[in-house]
């Protein structure tokens, strides 16, 4: 190729370099650093913001990786588990979970972990998301009263968990020694309406699921993993009621969701919703369209969902005696307008006899017949007995007696018969008020029935007509057509 | 025996040796949870251990007598910054620290000197662990679930503002209270309880898989407790006993 062409594309190549470059934020990786090394920090030292859950601290809006220091305070405190019931929690920052941290891929946190003075127990600290020996535990094991420091940089992006490792592991994570660390990628996440952070953890008592009064640990039901409770964030009820998580209709959600066990995998699954996409584990890959996703102990999830229709969506571990006999149950309250073409809600409570229902063989030979045009009076009375059974037969029942001074008998009626159009209209529409049957006043309400099809409806008509002395024309499927399209139905009723 | 019957003295009397005697514990082999070398038991000689925590009244009539080691007095080489910080003043514990409760925020270095002051000296782990494996009963509950679970609810309790007093609970087979359930306790060789090489992720989940009985958390907890301090700290719930050979004069 000639010389003008090789340099034009040299040219395209470096500026699309340098564009890339640029486009992957500030301290692109220098030479021969490490994968997500993007140099040393820059500027000023920042101060995480820590947040308590359900909480999560503002995304970040930084394109250059800094020095950002994390001060956390372990202090362990008596809370309510459930509703009078208290237990010891050793926690990050004061809560279980603890404070969600959050920084950016290439960061150095100077991390500085405090033991209160006043606790009892030495704790240190294992991030998920540190590269190094124990995850920041071999250098931060700290007595009561001290305070430990190391640093450490960021190179993975991604959703971490922190926990205490301090012997006997199992029991400072059981105590509801966990939190989660956010490695933001260079390029920052998608803007959503909402973040919220969620955890899991099962926990062991002594006493029962409930028992009131201060609850002990239980080592060997943590040992045989048969826990007491199974909670988001720490206490039953920390996320209902009052404290239900909002969004609004048409709001993006998303969850950063962790487990901190010690013991149980958590099949997390929010009712109502789908999540439109899931990065499983944490990892860099999402999947999308879930309807529950895994998540191990010891780990995290991103999910994000989109509120389409107001409500309530309850958060569960799907391994459901979790989640309605150990407490692993969160809401979010969702508000707005409704979209019935979505979601209609209950549009019918109709009785539904089952196999006490009148045999429906007749209903179906009527069927048959009437497709191919052979219907008969006598198919139309049998299938109009069947369907009589059940709908009609509650008020007036089953003898077309109806109730004195209540519901108008139907048998031998002279209000019945005279009109059939009339007949039609009241079985589609209802009927109130004032009604003079065989002399006899009837002052009450009848409800529509138009949720019964054109040809139940001629069939019933067909076989009330012709029952218990009555005599009459059979009432055709057209018949209730025409009067259904030239009649209202009231407030309410079906088609 | 006179001994096990002792009880503390009144408020506001000065200590005697009758207050907190040292009590005989049977050396035996013991099944410790820090092995050492290759052997599964440990041999500890008969030793005196006294009965309770030294109480503030004891380490008064202390600081009373030895100057050197009052608060103020004290470099912060041999003590950290709140050494006796409960106390109202250097001589006078007040209202936060009574007197038959166990004195805490005393660094390795004073209560060795105190026990030194009586002719004593900290009891090893060793002898610690054996003295505190015993339940009212027998020299040995370590394998009972209820025993342990009694020592290892202490751990799940909160801290509190109020540290109770000594000798709450009952004497433990060899007569000694608050082995559990108080304050931790110093003893000789707290900062080598692990081998000089071990390896610093010790309490890091594998950490536990070289030490042996797993089932006793509470022991684990100490150990862990004990590794995580320095000789000059004054932790908030770190009190001390004295210990003797057999056969030494009181």
């Amino acid at each position: 190729m000639n010389r003008g062409v090789s340099t034009f594309l040299a040219t395209l190549l470096c500026s699309f370099a340098a564009a890339l470059a640029a486009a992957a934020g500030g301290g692109s990786r220098p030479p021969g650093a490490m994968p997500g090394d993007l140099g040393p920090p820059r500027g000023a030292p920042i101060h995480a913001k820590l947040t308590n859950p359900p909480d999560v601290p503002p995304p970040i809006h930084r394109n250059y990786p800094a020095k950002v220091i994390v001060e956390l305070e372990i202090r362990e405190v008596e809370k309510e588990i459930s509703e009078g019931v208290t237990y010891t929690f050793w926690t990050f920052g004061g809560t279980t979970p603890g404070s969600f941290i959050r920084v950016r891929q290439g960061d150095t946190v100077e991390f500085h972990l405090k033991n209160h003075p006043d606790n009892k127990m030495p704790h240190n600290i294992d991030l998920h998301g540190v590269t190094g020996p124990g995850g920041g535990a071999a250098s931060s094991f700290t007595a009561p009263g001290h305070e430990s420091q190391f640093t450490f940089k960021a190179l993975n992006q991604g959703i971490y968990v922190y926990h205490c490792a301090t012997a006997p592991v199992g029991m400072h994570i059981a105590n509801g020694m966990y939190g989660l660390m956010l490695v933001e990628p260079p390029e920052g996440m998608k803007p959503v309406d909402h973040e919220y952070y969620v955890m899991q953890g099962d926990f062991y008592t002594v006493g029962k699921y409930r028992e009131r009064g201060h609850q002990e640990f239980d080592m060997q039901r943590a040992i045989d993993e048969r826990p007491t409770y199974v909670l988001f964030n720490g206490s039953e009820g920390s996320l209902v009621g009052e404290h239900a998580l909002k969004a609004k209709v048409g709001d993006r959600v998303r969850l950063f969701v962790g487990n901190g066990g010690p013991n149980l995998v958590s099949s997390f699954h929010v009712i109502g919703a789908i999540f439109d996409r899931v990065r499983y584990e944490g990892g860099l890959h999402e999947q999308e369209n879930v309807q529950t996703t895994l998540i191990p102990a010891g780990g995290a999830a991103i999910v994000e969902f989109h509120v389409r229709v107001p409500g309530s969506y309850v958060l569960v571990d799907h391994s459901i005696l979790r989640a309605f006999n150990k407490g692993a149950l969160a809401i979010l309250k969702a508000d707005g307008p409704e979209n019935k073409a979505i979601y209609s809600g209950k549009e019918v409570d109709a009785v539904y006899l089952g196999d006490k229902a009148a045999n429906l063989a007749a209903v179906t030979a009527a069927r048959a017949a009437e497709a191919s045009g052979t219907l008969t009076k006598e198919q139309q009375i049998k299938a109009g007995e069947s369907r009589f059974t059940g709908t009609c037969s509650v008020c007036h029942q089953a003898n077309g007696e109806g109730l004195p001074n209540v519901f108008p008998p139907l048998a031998r009626s002279d209000f019945l018969m005279t009109d059939k159009q009339r007949a039609i209209g009241i079985v589609l529409n209802g009927l109130a008020g004032k009604v003079t049957v065989n002399g006899n006043v009837f002052n009450s309400v009848m409800p529509p029935m138009s949720q019964l099809n054109d040809d139940e409806l001629a069939n019933i008509l067909t076989y009330v007509r012709n029952s218990w002395g009555n005599s009459g024309e059979a009432v055709s499927a057209d018949e209730v057509k025409q009067v259904r399209a030239s009649t209202k139905r009231p407030e309410g009723a079906a088609h | 025996m006179v001994a096990l019957l002792a009880c503390t003295g009144a408020a506001g009397t000065a200590a005697s040796p009758e207050d907190n005697p040292f009590l005989p514990v049977a050396g035996a082999e013991l099944r410790s949870a820090l092995p050492r070398d290759k052997h599964d038991t440990v041999p500890v000689r008969s030793f005196l251990l006294q009965s309770h925590p030294v109480t503030n009244q004891e380490f008064l009539a202390f600081v009373r007598t030895h100057p050197q080691w009052r608060r103020g007095a004290v470099p912060l080489a041999l003590a950290g910054a709140d050494y006796l910080g409960a106390w109202s003043g250097p001589l006078d514990p007040g209202p936060g620290a009574t007197a038959s409760q166990p004195v805490t925020r005393v660094s390795w270095f004073a209560a060795d000197a105190y026990c030194e002051a009586l002719h004593a000296r900290l009891p090893d782990w060793y002898e610690w662990e054996l003295a505190a494996a015993a339940s009212a009963q027998r020299r040995d509950a370590r394998a009972d679930p209820v025993w342990r679970q009694q020592v290892l609810d202490w751990y799940s309790r909160p801290a509190g503002k109020m540290l109770p007093t000594v000798q709450q609970g009952s004497a433990n087979f060899y007569g000694l209270y608050d082995l559990h359930g108080l304050v931790w306790e110093w003893v000789n060789d707290f900062n080598s309880l692990l081998p000089a090489d071990a390896d610093p992720e010790k309490f890091c989940g594998s950490g536990a898989l070289t030490l042996q009985q797993k089932e006793n958390y509470a022991v684990l907890m100490r150990i862990a407790m004990l590794g995580s301090l320095r000789a000059t700290d004054t932790g908030h719930l770190v009190g001390f006993r004295c210990a003797r050979d057999a056969g030494a004069l009181p």
